[in-house]
C-alpha cells in the first residue's frame, strides 16, 4: 500500500497540493462545498472539483459570522479570507442548510476567489416535480460552469466525466467493503485520508491511485486478524483524524459511517445508458440523504439502523459538529428507532480543534465497555 | 378605572403618567384580543366542529387554506405566545431532556415540548390532520414539522421555495408554480373536495387587499412622531399572519388605520418625547418586549419599524391580485428572509429613509441563523452607506438564558449616548 502517504500528505496538506498541480498543469481549480455538488459537471468542463474544508480559525471570519456558526462554516469563510484559498478559479456553493446559504452571500461578498456559482438545488427530493427541478438546475449550473470557465460541456464529456466517478465511487465502497470484512486491514484516519484525498485530487491521477490501493488492500485483507468492537460512525463531516484514533484506541474497530465525508460521497452510481443530465440528476434526488434534504420522513433513521445491521456493528456513535442544526433536530428519532433495534449509541459535539479529546476519550471508553 | 388610579390622576401636576399612559394605549387592542380568542377557540373546538386543522409555517401560503375551509394553526405564532408568556425555559429544558440539542430554534424546542403534555399557555395547540411546510423562512421548519408528521401520524407537504441569493430563476418559477397545483391537489385529497378556483380568485384578492392594508398601518410610523412603534407591531402582526386572505383582516386593519391616523392628528404618538427614530431587525425578543420598549422610551427613543413585520407584506410587488395563483409562486419565494443579504441591506436601507431612522438595532438571535447570519455585513454596509450608529444585542427569541440583562442594558445606554452625542 505504497500510495497510502500520497493520500495522508494530500488530505494533510490540500491547499498546497492544489497549488502545486496548477502551477504544473494549469488546470483551473475550483472549490465546492458538501457532497450534493454535482462534480460531475465540474470534471467534464475539464477543471478539478476541490472540496473545501477551510483551515480553522476565526481571526477575520469572526467580523461576519456570528459565535454560533459551525466549525466548518467559519473555518472555511476565515481560509478564504486570509487568503488560503487564493489559488482557486471559482467557488460552488450547493444549496443545502441555512449556515452554508448565508455562508455563500458572505462569501460573495466579501472573499475573492474567483467566480461564484450558487446551485439552488431542491431540498425536497421525492416528487416528480422536485426530480424534474433537480435536471433543470444541473442544467442551469451546465450553462453557468461554461460561462466561468470559457468552456463547453458536450454531453460526451458528461458521460465521460460520470464514468469516472461511478468507477471512484465503486472503489471507494470496495476499500469500505473490505474494511467492513476486517476492519484490522486499515487505521480508520487513512480511510478518511483516502475519502479526503479523493475530494480534491485530479479525478485521472485519483482513480489510478485508488485501482492499485484497492488491490494492495485486497492482497492484505486475509493477513490480519480482525480487532476491536464494530461500530458505525453517524453524522456530517468529520474532519479530526484523532477522533478515529481516539476509537481505535479504546477499542473500537470502525466498519461504516453514514458521513458526508464517507458513505454518502460515494453512494448511489449514475446510469450511462440513458440521457446523462437525467442519470446524474437521478443519483442526487436518490442517493441517501443528508438531514438538510427531505425524502420521506424514515430514511434516514432506515439506512442508519440497516447499516448498523448489515455491518454487524455493535454500536453507533453520532459525531455532529456543534451547531449544525440538521443533523441535531434528526438526532432523537434516529437514536429512537436504534434504541428499538437494541443497537446502543452516544452522541458527541466536536468542535474544530477538538478541546474536549479528555471527554470524548472518557466517553468513548466508557461506551465502548459497555457494548 | 381604579379609584387609587383615578386619585393619582387627580394629586399629580401635569402630565401625570396614568392618564398619559391611558391616552397612549391603541384602543383597538381590545378588539384584536376579541378576535385571536375567538380564532383560538375555533381551532381548539375543530374537532367538535368537523373542521379540518392544519398546521402551517408562518411564511407559508394560508390562502388555500381559506378557501378550503381549513382552519390554519401557526406553531410558530404558538412559539411567541410561548416565549410571551415566559414558558420558554422551561419548555426549551423538557425539549433538551427529549434529546434536542439547546442550540436548536426554540421556537420549535418549546412546540415540540408542548406536544407530549398539551404543554404552554393554551394547553397546546389542536390536533392538525395535515402539516404544510414552506422553507422559505428556513431549513429549521423542514426538520421541526418533519418530527411533528412522525408524532401526528399525518400527511405533511413541502412547499419547496428554492432561495433567491441573486436571483429568483425561471426554473425556480416553474417549479415553484408546479408545486402550487401540487398542494391544492394534496388539500383536496385530506378534504375530500374539490377547490372552488372563484372563492381562490376571490381569497387571493382579499389577501392582497389585507397585505396593503397592513402595509398602510406600518407606514403611518413615517410620521414624526411615529403613532406606533414596532412593539404595536410585533402584537398587531398575529392577524395577517394567521388570517390573512380573510375578511377579518381587512376589517381589522381598516379601523386600526383610522386609530392610526386619528392618533397622528390628535398628536399622540408612541413614546411621549420622540426624538430618537430607530429601526429593529430581526425577530422581537418575546419575554423582554415590554423591558425594551421601556428601556429605549426612557431615552425618549421610538422604534419606529422593523423588517420583521413588514415580511407580511414586503414581496407584494411579485403578485398580481389578479392572477393570485400564477403569481403567489414568486411572491411567497422572495420574501425577506429568502433572498440573498446584499439584498436584505438594501431594503433595511430603504426603511432607515422611509422612516427616517436615526440608528438600527439589530438582535441577533441565536434560535434564527437565516435571519441572523449575514446580519454583521448588513451593518456594516448600512454604516458605510447611510452613516448612521447601530447596536447589535445578543439574546434569543423565546430561550431567556440566552438573554443577559444587565450586559443589554449597558450596551443600549452606550449606544444612546453616542445617538445623543450626534
Amino acid at each position: 500500500m505504497n500510495n497510502l502517504d500520497l493520500f495522508r500528505w494530500i488530505a494533510n496538506n490540500p491547499d498546497s497540493y492544489a497549488r502545486e498541480l496548477k502551477k504544473k498543469t494549469g488546470r483551473k481549480i475550483v472549490g465546492y462545498f458538501c457532497s450534493y455538488t454535482p462534480e460531475e459537471v465540474i470534471v467534464a468542463a475539464g477543471a478539478v472539483p476541490f472540496r473545501i474544508f477551510g483551515r480553522g480559525g476565526i481571526a477575520l471570519a469572526d467580523a461576519h459570522l456570528q459565535a454560533y456558526s459551525c466549525s466548518l462554516v467559519r473555518g472555511a469563510l476565515e481560509d478564504a479570507l486570509s487568503g488560503g484559498l487564493d489559488f482557486l478559479d471559482g467557488v460552488v456553493f450547493p444549496h443545502t442548510c441555512d449556515s452554508i446559504q448565508r455562508l455563500s452571500d458572505i462569501w460573495r461578498i466579501n472573499a475573492s476567489t474567483g467566480f461564484h456559482i450558487d446551485v439552488v438545488l431542491p431540498v425536497k427530493l421525492d416528487t416528480r416535480s422536485s426530480k424534474e427541478y433537480m435536471a433543470d438546475v444541473i442544467k442551469k449550473f451546465i450553462r453557468d460552469i461554461e460561462k466561468s470557465l470559457g468552456v463547453v460541456i458536450t454531453a460526451d464529456d458528461l458521460k465521460a466525466s460520470a464514468d469516472k466517478y461511478n468507477q471512484i465511487r465503486a472503489y471507494l465502497k470496495r476499500i469500505y467493503e473490505i474494511r467492513s470484512e476486517n476492519p484490522a486491514v486499515i487505521r480508520s484516519s487513512d480511510l478518511h485520508a483516502i475519502i479526503k484525498a479523493s475530494m480534491v485530487m485530479e479525478r485521472d491521477i485519483l482513480l489510478k491511485e485508488l485501482a492499485s490501493f484497492t488491490e494492495d488492500l485486497k492482497k492484505e485483507a486475509g493477513k490480519r486478524m480482525e480487532r476491536g468492537k464494530r461500530v458505525v460512525l453517524a453524522g456530517g463531516i468529520c474532519n479530526l483524524p484523532d477522533i478515529y484514533s481516539i476509537i481505535e484506541d479504546s477499542g473500537g474497530a470502525v466498519v461504516w459511517d453514514d458521513f458526508c465525508t464517507g458513505s454518502r460521497y460515494f453512494q448511489g452510481g449514475i446510469d450511462l445508458n440513458a440521457d446523462i443530465i437525467q442519470s446524474i440528476a437521478g443519483r442526487y434526488s436518490e442517493r441517501v440523504v443528508c438531514p438538510a434534504k427531505h425524502s420521506g420522513l424514515f430514511p434516514r433513521g432506515e439506512h442508519l439502523v440497516k447499516i448498523a445491521k448489515d455491518n454487524n456493528a455493535k454500536g453507533v456513535i453520532f459525531l455532529f459538529l456543534k451547531f449544525c442544526d440538521p443533523h441535531s433536530f434528526d438526532y432523537p428519532y434516529m437514536k429512537e428507532m436504534l434504541d428499538k433495534e437494541g443497537i446502543p449509541s452516544m452522541l458527541f459535539e466536536i468542535e474544530e480543534q477538538l478541546p474536549s479529546e479528555g471527554q470524548f476519550k472518557t466517553r468513548c471508553g466508557a461506551f465502548l465497555e459497555m457494548l | 378605572m381604579s379609584l387609587t388610579k383615578r386619585e393619582k390622576i387627580m394629586t399629580t401636576d401635569g402630565r401625570t403618567t396614568d392618564a398619559e399612559k391611558e391616552k397612549r394605549k391603541i384602543k383597538s387592542v381590545k378588539k384584536m384580543k376579541e378576535i385571536m380568542t375567538n380564532y383560538y377557540i375555533e381551532a381548539k373546538t375543530a374537532e367538535q366542529t368537523g373542521k379540518k386543522v392544519a398546521w402551517i409555517t408562518s411564511g407559508g401560503p394560508v390562502e388555500p387554506l381559506i378557501v378550503m375551509d381549513i382552519i390554519p394553526v401557526y406553531p410558530e405564532n404558538h412559539g411567541a405566545m410561548i416565549g410571551a408568556s415566559k414558558m420558554g425555559v422551561d419548555l426549551c429544558e423538557k425539549s433538551e431532556q427529549m434529546g434536542y440539542s439547546r442550540d436548536l430554534c426554540s421556537y420549535a424546542r418549546a412546540d415540540i415540548a408542548c406536544t407530549p403534555v398539551n404543554g404552554g399557555p393554551i394547553g397546546g395547540l389542536p390536533k392538525p390532520d395535515m402539516l404544510v411546510c414552506c422553507n422559505n423562512i428556513c431549513g429549521t421548519v423542514l426538520k421541526w414539522y418533519e418530527i411533528q408528521a412522525r408524532y401526528y401520524k399525518v400527511p405533511l407537504f413541502i412547499l419547496d421555495t428554492p432561495f433567491c441569493h441573486t436571483e429568483f430563476s425561471d426554473e425556480a418559477r416553474k417549479y415553484v408554480r408546479k408545486q402550487v397545483d401540487e398542494y391544492i391537489l394534496f388539500l383536496e385529497t385530506v378534504c375530500g373536495k374539490k377547490c372552488d378556483y372563484d372563492r381562490m380568485a376571490e381569497v387571493g384578492k382579499l389577501s392582497v387587499k389585507g397585505q396593503r392594508l397592513w402595509q398602510e398601518v406600518l407606514d403611518t410610523a413615517a410620521h414624526k412622531p411615529a403613532p406606533m412603534s414596532a412593539f404595536d407591531a410585533f402584537f398587531h402582526l398575529a392577524l395577517i399572519v394567521t388570517l390573512r386572505g380573510t375578511r377579518t383582516v381587512i376589517d381589522y386593519y381598516t379601523g386600526l388605520l383610522e386609530e392610526m391616523k386619528e392618533r397622528i392628528n390628535s398628536g399622540i404618538s408612541a413614546v411621549p418625547y420622540e426624538k430618537y427614530r430607530l429601526l429593529w431587525d430581526n425577530l422581537p425578543v418575546w419575554y423582554k418586549t415590554k423591558w425594551l420598549s421601556e428601556k429605549f422610551a426612557a431615552h425618549d427613543a421610538c422604534l419606529v419599524a422593523d423588517t420583521y413585520t413588514s415580511a407580511w407584506c414586503g414581496s407584494l410587488k411579485y403578485i398580481d391580485e389578479n392572477d393570485f395563483l400564477g403569481t403567489m409562486a414568486e411572491g411567497y419565494s422572495r420574501i425577506y428572509l429568502n433572498i440573498g443579504v446584499d439584498e436584505m441591506a438594501e431594503t433595511v436601507i430603504g426603511m432607515v429613509d422611509k422612516y427616517d431612522a436615526d440608528g438600527v438595532v439589530m438582535h441577533s438571535n441565536r434560535s434564527c441563523k437565516p435571519y441572523s447570519l449575514g446580519q454583521y455585513d448588513i451593518q456594516r454596509i448600512v454604516q458605510e452607506k447611510r452613516k448612521i450608529p447601530t447596536l447589535m444585542i445578543e439574546a434569543d427569541m423565546v430561550d431567556e438564558r440566552s438573554f443577559s440583562e444587565s450586559q443589554i442594558e449597558t450596551r443600549i445606554d452606550a449606544f444612546m449616548e453616542v445617538l445623543k452625542a450626534r
